[in-house]
């Protein structure tokens, strides 16, 4: 006799999940191609790939949220439909997305009974689910007040909200579409063990990461996509990173790091006790005493939303700081704005590319010239000197590898690595003084976040002064001289680069100072 | 002269046309902040107010029943709340734009049905004042409280319903949920279509009451463009009460109250340019607009029309 395995939550496990042969196009692309993927219980199963190898299109298939072209979905042997997100929270399947799905003005209660029958319609059961979200997160070890409102939280909390909305609704198989993404060093440890906790409990998880070490820890076997196809599945005890991440990108890749040493000049720019405002009239940076020297570059640390957005616009000249003095050379350049700053060539890659680094519906060629269009070399007396121009963007498409069909291309048809790499062209090919890169590398794959930190490195051994603004811990590390690291809008402190431990960054990324650190236990 | 406000007939006075004038507001208003919860501003209101006041004017006049009127209003409200929502959420039109559209086919409909069907200035009997028994004999207050018509009574009982529901049942959860994330509400097996129908059709139904309410209940005749930018309040007012029934309550009080004086200024005779009078309800939508920076934040996807992705 077959004996039915429940969960603690007295639902019944999904032993086996299959997803099989299924394709999905879109226009243009074929995101999944014959692909095969299953997932048992009891096990971390890893989804690996670069941005756009077809992870969250498979996952997003199997959550019902697109529907696949071909291919068929089996649970325990037998066939299922889905068609919808709600039909797959009925065969307990759920999912955490990479952006929540949560509303941040509701409550934690609210959020887990949303779209839920309640026990007494037509009003709300509210008391009921609290009373229930408390046992769900107890056998979890988790804290959970279910009267807070999502806002308050901080994401690695709605994280868990997200993962206690899921079991709620039944879910025996989860989804966890790049859950690291957004979490410090420490929260990902925590999360860990929380998924661990739930492979004992018989629940089968998805993990889908692009990160090789995270990959490596959590789980118990691992795929790997590329361009859509399936190159792979093997218990991760049998692979290495090197493996993976040879499949990842199908050849030889090495992780650059800056090695070469440098000698470091003289300070090129540098913030004194700056202050200034977030976009909700909140503070956004606090006394912030920052230096960036010639020929080095200082690595800014921080989980996402603590001031890096609003010290790299103050830097650039694109919000005026409320307090504080700015020096560029020695100058004081407090207040100027970001045409000043050019003539003093400051570079900035901005974090948003698509909003703020270039203009979309423009060509390439006009997009080269955005920043020094006023410039002798490219215009007389407000008439723009077209040949010049084009001369200088051949240059620059041949310089920096820049795949487009032509010079009059629009620049939003282009892709991530391409659109970046024009950004680059036009920031870095002018021999900036100062370089204020934010996020250089998000969403990009592999092969061009490699090409984007050659170039940052390049810069540094120019005698550049390059800020390196990143979320991504590999690469402050991998790049960086001084690793400087930023909470609720303060530089916590700033680290040599062989002071800098991963625990010690960690802790500064979640306000905790070293000296009380190092009673932390870990 | 002005002294003639301060007396206690003229400030009870006051009060009294205040907490009738109030009603179309209410009506209006709940409708509106019940669509906005939800995503979608309707800047239509005064159409759908305008055509709801003449159809429950010209059918009570027909049939001579005053509740058939109402019914007719509040119908001719509810399609035109369709209408909006069709356009707004099926064919994703800019919301403030064809909100616009939708006020000048109300004004100008009503226009042309009054003038084909009614043509001159006629009066309806309008609905009598219910005196409750007992609370209306409190001195003072009991006469301007509880000695209203049935209209003024359903729109204030009307204030803590709303929101009851918005707040306390899972409609009303979905309501907030849909106007402030539609994603996660979409997620999670709500539809966000379906909720938005809904609270525009209501919006569209209350405007028609409010509208009813002008023509059968508080003035008794239907004449042109009668609504005179009520309904374009009764939006800001939605903004004012920071999207919540009891905020709008205060606002709709506070402006009727500066209507309710500029009847008494005139009426008393005081040397104030009558014009200026009339004016005053709308420079201080103005002023409080302007001077209340609201803390409370819009739903986040007002205004944003909704399309699943794949």
């Amino acid at each position: 006799m077959n004996e039915i395995k429940t969960l603690p939550s007295g639902q019944p496990r999904l032993e086996l999940t299959e997803m099989r042969r299924i394709t999905k196009r879109f226009p243009g692309v074929l995101a999944n191609d014959n692909v095969d993927f299953d997932v048992k219980s009891c096990e971390v199963h890893a989804l690996l790939g670069e941005n756009g190898a077809g992870k969250s299109t498979l996952m997003k298939i199997l959550y019902g949220m697109y529907h696949q072209d071909e291919g068929e979905i089996f649970i325990n042997g037998e066939q299922v439909k889905i068609t919808s997100p709600t039909d797959a929270i009925k065969l307990g399947i759920g999912m955490i997305h990479q952006h929540f799905m949560l509303v941040d003005t509701l409550t934690v209660a609210e959020n887990v009974a949303l779209g839920l029958r309640s026990s007494r319609p037509p009003l709300t059961d509210l008391d009921l689910v609290s009373k229930r979200i408390i046992e769900l997160a107890d056998t979890y070890g988790l804290k959970m007040d279910p009267d807070a409102y999502v806002w308050q939280l901080s994401v690695g909390q709605q994280q868990r909200v997200e993962i206690i909305k899921a079991l709620y609704r039944g879910a025996a198989l989860l989804v966890l579409d790049e859950p690291t993404a957004v979490l410090t060093p420490q929260e990902v440890d925590e999360l860990f063990v929380i998924m661990r906790q739930m492979v004992n409990d018989g629940y089968a998880l998805i993990f889908i990461s692009h990160k090789l070490h995270e990959v490596v820890d959590i789980s118990n076997r691992v795929t790997v996509l590329r361009n859509g196809k399936k190159i792979g599945t093997r218990p991760t005890s049998e692979v290495t990173k090197t493996i993976l991440a040879n499949w990842m990108v199908g050849h030889e890749i090495d992780f650059i790091t800056s090695t070469e040493a440098v000698q470091r000049g003289e300070v090129r720019y540098k913030l004194e006790c700056v202050s200034c405002d977030s976009d909700r009239g909140t503070q956004g940076l606090c006394d912030v005493d920052l230096e960036v020297y010639s020929g080095e570059i200082l690595g800014l640390a921080g989980v996402s939303g603590n001031g890096q957005r609003e010290l790299a616009e103050v830097m650039a000249g694109l919000r005026k700081p409320t307090s504080g003095k700015i020096y560029l050379e020695g100058e004081n350049v407090t207040g100027y704005d970001p045409e000043k700053l050019t003539k003093r060539m400051l570079s900035y890659i901005p974090e948003e590319r698509m909003r703020d680094g270039m203009i979309g519906d423009f060509s390439v060629t006009e997009n080269m010239i955005l920043r020094e269009h006023k410039q002798p070399k490219f215009s007389n007396n407000g008439l723009l000197k077209l040949k010049d121009i084009a001369d200088h963007t051949d240059r620059l498409i041949d310089q920096f590898q820049v795949k487009t069909p032509s010079q009059k291309t629009l620049a939003k048809s282009l892709s991530g690595g391409n659109i970046q790499k024009v950004v680059l062209a036009r920031e870095l090919s002018r021999q900036p003084r100062v370089i204020i890169a934010a996020q250089p590398t998000r969403g990009l794959d592999i092969g061009a976040a490699e090409y984007v930190r050659e170039q940052l490195l390049e810069q540094r051994k120019a005698g550049t002064a390059v800020l390196l603004i990143s979320e991504d811990l590999d690469e402050i590390f991998a790049l960086s001289d001084r690793i400087a690291v930023i909470y609720e809008g303060k530089i916590m402190e700033i680290l040599n680069r062989d002071q800098a431990t991963r625990e010690k960054v960690g802790l500064l990324m979640a306000g905790v100072k070293s000296e009380e650190g190092e009673e932390v236990v870990l | 002269m002005i002294s003639d406000l301060f007396t206690p007939t003229v400030l009870l006075g006051i009060l009294a046309s205040g907490i009738r004038l109030a009603t179309p507001y209410l009506f209006a208003s709940i409708g509106e902040a019940y669509s906005q919860r939800s995503g979608v501003l309707n800047l239509g209101v005064e159409g759908q107010m305008l055509l709801g006041a003449f159809f429950a004017f010209y059918i009570a006049k027909l049939t001579d029943n005053l509740w058939l009127g109402v019914l007719a209003g509040m119908g001719v409200g509810a399609l035109m709340g369709l209408a909006m929502a069709f356009v707004t959420i099926n064919l994703h039109a800019k919301q403030g734009i064809s909100g616009i559209g939708f006020y000048l086919f109300g004004l100008g409909m009503s226009n042309l049905l009054f003038q084909l069907l009614v043509g001159t200035v006629e009066t309806v009997s309008g609905f009598p004042r219910i005196e409750i028994p007992l609370l209306s004999s409190i001195p003072w207050v009991g006469n301007i409280f509880f000695n209203q018509n049935i209209l003024v009574y359903i729109a204030f009982l009307l204030v803590p319903v709303s929101s009851y529901v918005l707040n306390k049942t899972t409609l009303g959860l979905k309501i907030r949920a849909v106007g402030q994330n539609p994603e996660a509400a979409d997620s999670l097996g709500v539809s966000v279509a379906g909720v938005r129908y809904f609270t525009v059709i209501f919006g569209g139904t209350m405007s028609g009451l409010a509208g009813a309410s002008l023509s059968v209940a508080l003035l008794n005749v239907f004449q042109q463009g009668m609504t005179a930018g009520q309904g374009f309040i009764a939006v800001a007012l939605v903004y004012f009460g920071a999207w919540r029934p009891w905020g709008v309550l205060a606002g709709a009080l506070l402006f009727s109250l500066v209507n309710g004086l500029q009847l008494w200024i005139q009426v008393l005779g005081i040397p104030i340019a009558p014009e200026f009078a009339v004016m005053m309800p709308y420079i201080l939508t103005i002023l409080v607009l302007t001077l209340s920076v609201s803390k409370v934040r819009a739903p986040a996807a007002l205004t944003k029309p909704f399309e699943r992705e794949g």
